[in-house]
């Protein structure tokens, strides 16, 4: 029997709707027990202190949840591993992970996919993978939904690259309505982005970089959720469409009309496209290139505006390590991606809780309650009795500047490195043992 | 011999009207790097013309000992008549001794990336190094990786920072108001210049419209919604749109004709003939609108495409004259980069 007592902080668990004071105690990788600060005290006293977290001036939240990052292994562990991606999750305060299928091979079988998720990667965390929705992600034939569902699936995509085809995303929404799980698209239409490396708008122009406009990203959107329509009407199915990483109002602004209309939509944000506008790409920072792109501040603040009425359903980072060689070229030949797991928690709290207005619950629940529901993972996301003893110890008052070099990640592709942060993690839990400690 | 005073180059700081987005401090760029012109002070043009102008005039041999022992690379990715020759020959008549790399005929075929590119050639000693590259940004990455001072000689669309102060020259020369004349925020009061053509891809066009309205000129961009879009206004203050070419000549005092790639015209709706009709710089046109107006263009030229031979080779034209200011500006920018050093 393996126990650890949390005590002092304030547990903040929106699932089950505690936001107060709570002592929680954590045996054989369950939450054993929740009750009010001091309540676990006769437990306290019979437990050695190495087997006791003191969170006083704490925040206790379920461990985060990501449903959007890129570990890179097999395949370019140059960049980053299962191991080392997954220990800058557990630095940034999450417990699980949803690995995106680009790696080399692409994650299109099941044989794949069970290496990925062997416990000889030595992941960290609660690892979890979408594979393709297509065969080498080309987008052409759906994969073996039901086999690699059998195998862990949580849900399908080609991230990197949208599934294009209107009868293969058909085909794809179908396959994956059948087995509860979504599919999760890449919403770009690659026909209007050909050889750009940036948002279109002004910075675009001045700077002489080709820009990608925001209809790509809405269009692909608008032709999914008209799928979304028939196939309920045809095929008398429920498909879920997860939109990833969305970027611009108008593809926003589809999402909310379809989830009025009560189609099955979810989307997640990033924290990037809530923090930064394209300006940020400066003098050419290729670390500030990443797709989607960084948007225009009209487009930011739309984001925004959907995280707070609840049109997006989860933070995402798009967590995308890349080697310095690789970003240390001319703008338009780095590849895109930042790296993200250990900068979201304090960017969200920052910009969403601080400089907007939400509550601390709310981002937490951007980040456990609902990215878990996208998923359809049960007992985790929430600290209620019986569920997975996943906890992310923070204090949501520290400012401190990040540091790439600092970071778990093998990669230090960030636009973030010094930017101020609100709220560090002071421990992550993950499965009853302690993953990270500051 | 006559050597030009030693420059100290102080760390420049980009006016406070373009600090409203992230733009790097130039002081991480070596003193003498010309990268984009919203990196130049009013000041520095100031400066860069006075030079140019000492140069001219000194006489042929005391030129050639302004940088005598002194190494320049010409690292070139793209191909060029006049930017190439030009910087060449003002380095040459300076004294410098001068190298050229092009992607054809070196390693950059067998992958090599321009960091590395850069790392060598300063190993073997540039002391500054000339770049065209077909990349937006790339000389700012050359700048930073190898520390020297770096001289844009046009990057994909973004810059062509000398081209605009050879073609400011140009104007100070035929507008009458004399290449020697004060440079200050009012210099081209009154003078409106017409850029027309393809203003999405060039780099002439924005460095020109970035840097022309800092010295009073108004600047009207001119062409179809393909070739420049409303996000162009954003380059900056005291730009204008007029998508009718005839009604912006007429009240031109310069009109700045860009090269038109058919490639270019692929794809959107417009057509070649469409083109020529309602664009073109021709003699009647000329004459009906803008009939004292200077002509211009950077080149290379497509004769009986956006201009005709009349008016390329006529009277109104200042289009070789701007490829000899080209020698002459560009003189000032080496003795600028390696200033201090001589």
């Amino acid at each position: 029997m393996s126990e650890l007592l949390l005590h002092g902080g304030r547990l903040v668990d929106p699932a089950s709707g505690v936001d107060a004071p709570h002592d929680v105690l954590l045996r054989d990788g369950r939450v054993a027990a929740v009750e009010k600060a001091g309540g676990l005290a006769s437990h306290a006293h019979s437990l050695p202190k190495e087997l006791q977290i003191d969170a006083a001036g704490m925040v206790l939240a379920p461990g985060l949840i990501d449903v959007h990052v890129h570990l890179r292994e097999p395949g370019q562990t140059y960049k980053e591993t299962i191991a080392t991606g997954t220990a800058a999750a557990a630095a940034g305060g999450f417990t699980t992970v949803v690995a995106m299928p680009n790696t080399a091979p692409v994650n299109d079988s099941v044989e794949l996919l069970e290496w990925m998720l062997d416990a000889k990667r030595g992941a960290a965390v609660n690892l979890l993978a979408m594979p393709a929705a297509t065969f080498g992600s080309m987008g052409v034939e759906i994969t073996d939904f039901h086999k690699l569902a059998q195998a862990g699936a949580v849900g399908f995509t080609d991230d990197g690259k949208p599934v294009l085809e209107d009868d293969v995303m058909r085909a794809a929404l179908v396959a994956a309505a059948s087995l509860g799980v979504p599919v999760s698209q890449h919403a770009e239409d690659t026909r209007m982005t050909g050889g750009c490396s940036m948002n279109a708008g002004r910075v675009a122009f001045r700077l002489g970089l080709r820009g990608m406009p925001a209809e790509a990203e809405s269009k692909i959107v608008e032709r999914d959720i008209r799928l979304l329509r028939e196939i309920e009407r045809v095929d008398h199915v429920r498909p879920h469409l997860h939109v990833q990483h969305v970027s611009t109002a108008l593809a926003l602004r589809a999402i909310r009309e379809a989830k009025k209309d009560g189609l099955h939509v979810t989307c997640e944000a990033a924290p990037h496209h809530f923090t930064l506008t394209d300006e940020a790409i400066g003098d050419y920072n290729t670390n500030a290139k990443m797709n989607p792109p960084l948007r225009d501040e009209a487009n930011r603040r739309a984001v925004i505006e959907a995280l707070l009425d609840g049109t997006v359903d989860c933070i995402a980072t798009d967590h995308a390590p890349h080697a310095s060689h690789e970003k240390e070229v001319e703008f338009e030949r780095a590849p895109n991606g930042i790296t993200g797991l250990e900068t979201a928690l304090g960017l969200a709290l920052r910009v969403l809780h601080r400089e907007h207005g939400m509550p601390l619950s709310r981002v937490i629940e951007l980040m456990t309650k609902q990215p878990a529901e996208v998923i359809r993972l049960r007992e985790r996301g929430t600290l209620g009795v019986g569920s997975h003893a996943d906890v992310v110890v923070f204090d949501a008052g520290a400012e401190w500047n990040f540091a790439a070099k600092a970071s778990r990640s093998k990669s230090k592709n960030t636009p973030f490195d010094g930017a101020p942060m609100l709220g560090r993690v002071h421990a992550t839990i993950c499965g009853g043992r302690v993953v990270y400690r500051a | 011999m006559t050597r030009l005073a030693n420059r100290a180059v102080a760390t420049e700081v980009a006016p406070a009207h373009f600090s409203a987005g992230n733009f790097a401090t130039p002081a991480e760029y070596a003193p003498g790097s010309l990268l984009t012109v919203e990196h130049l002070s009013v000041a520095d043009v100031a400066d860069i013309l006075a030079m140019t102008s000492r140069l001219e005039h000194m006489a042929a041999h005391d030129r050639a000992g302004v940088l005598t022992d002194r190494t320049v690379a010409l690292l070139f990715y793209e191909s060029s008549t006049r930017t190439r020759t030009s910087f060449e020959l003002a380095a040459k008549s300076l004294g410098v001794t001068t190298t050229l790399v092009s992607d054809k005929s070196s390693s950059i075929e067998k992958g090599e990336s321009l960091k590395d590119t850069g790392l060598t050639l300063r190993a073997l000693g540039a002391e500054a190094i000339i770049l065209r590259h077909p990349s937006s940004g790339a000389p700012m990455l050359l700048a930073r990786v190898t520390g020297l001072p770096v001289l844009n000689a046009g990057d994909g669309m973004h810059q062509h920072p000398s081209q605009a102060l050879l073609d400011l020259r140009t104007m100070l020369s035929r507008l009458g108001l004399g290449v020697d004349a004060k440079i200050h925020a009012k210099t081209l009061d009154g003078v409106t210049v017409v850029i027309t053509g393809d203003i999405r891809h060039s780099r002439v066009a924005r460095s020109n419209a970035m840097l022309l309205p800092r010295l009073g000129a108004r600047v009207v961009l001119c062409g179809p919604p393909e070739l420049l879009p409303e996000d162009a206004l954003g380059l900056g203050s005291g730009l204008e749109i007029e998508r009718d070419f005839d009604k912006a000549l007429r009240s031109a005092q310069v009109v700045m004709m860009l090269r038109i790639q058919k490639e270019r015209l692929a794809g959107t709706s417009l057509d070649l003939a469409e083109y020529v009709e309602r664009y073109q710089l021709n003699d009647a046109r000329l004459a009906a609108s803008a009939p004292r107006a200077l002509v211009m263009h950077p080149g290379p030229i497509i004769r009986g495409l956006e201009i005709t031979s009349e008016v390329a080779d006529g009277a109104q034209s200042a289009i070789e004259e701007q490829v000899t200011q080209g020698l002459a500006v560009r003189r000032a920018l080496l003795v600028r980069a390696l200033g201090g050093q001589a």
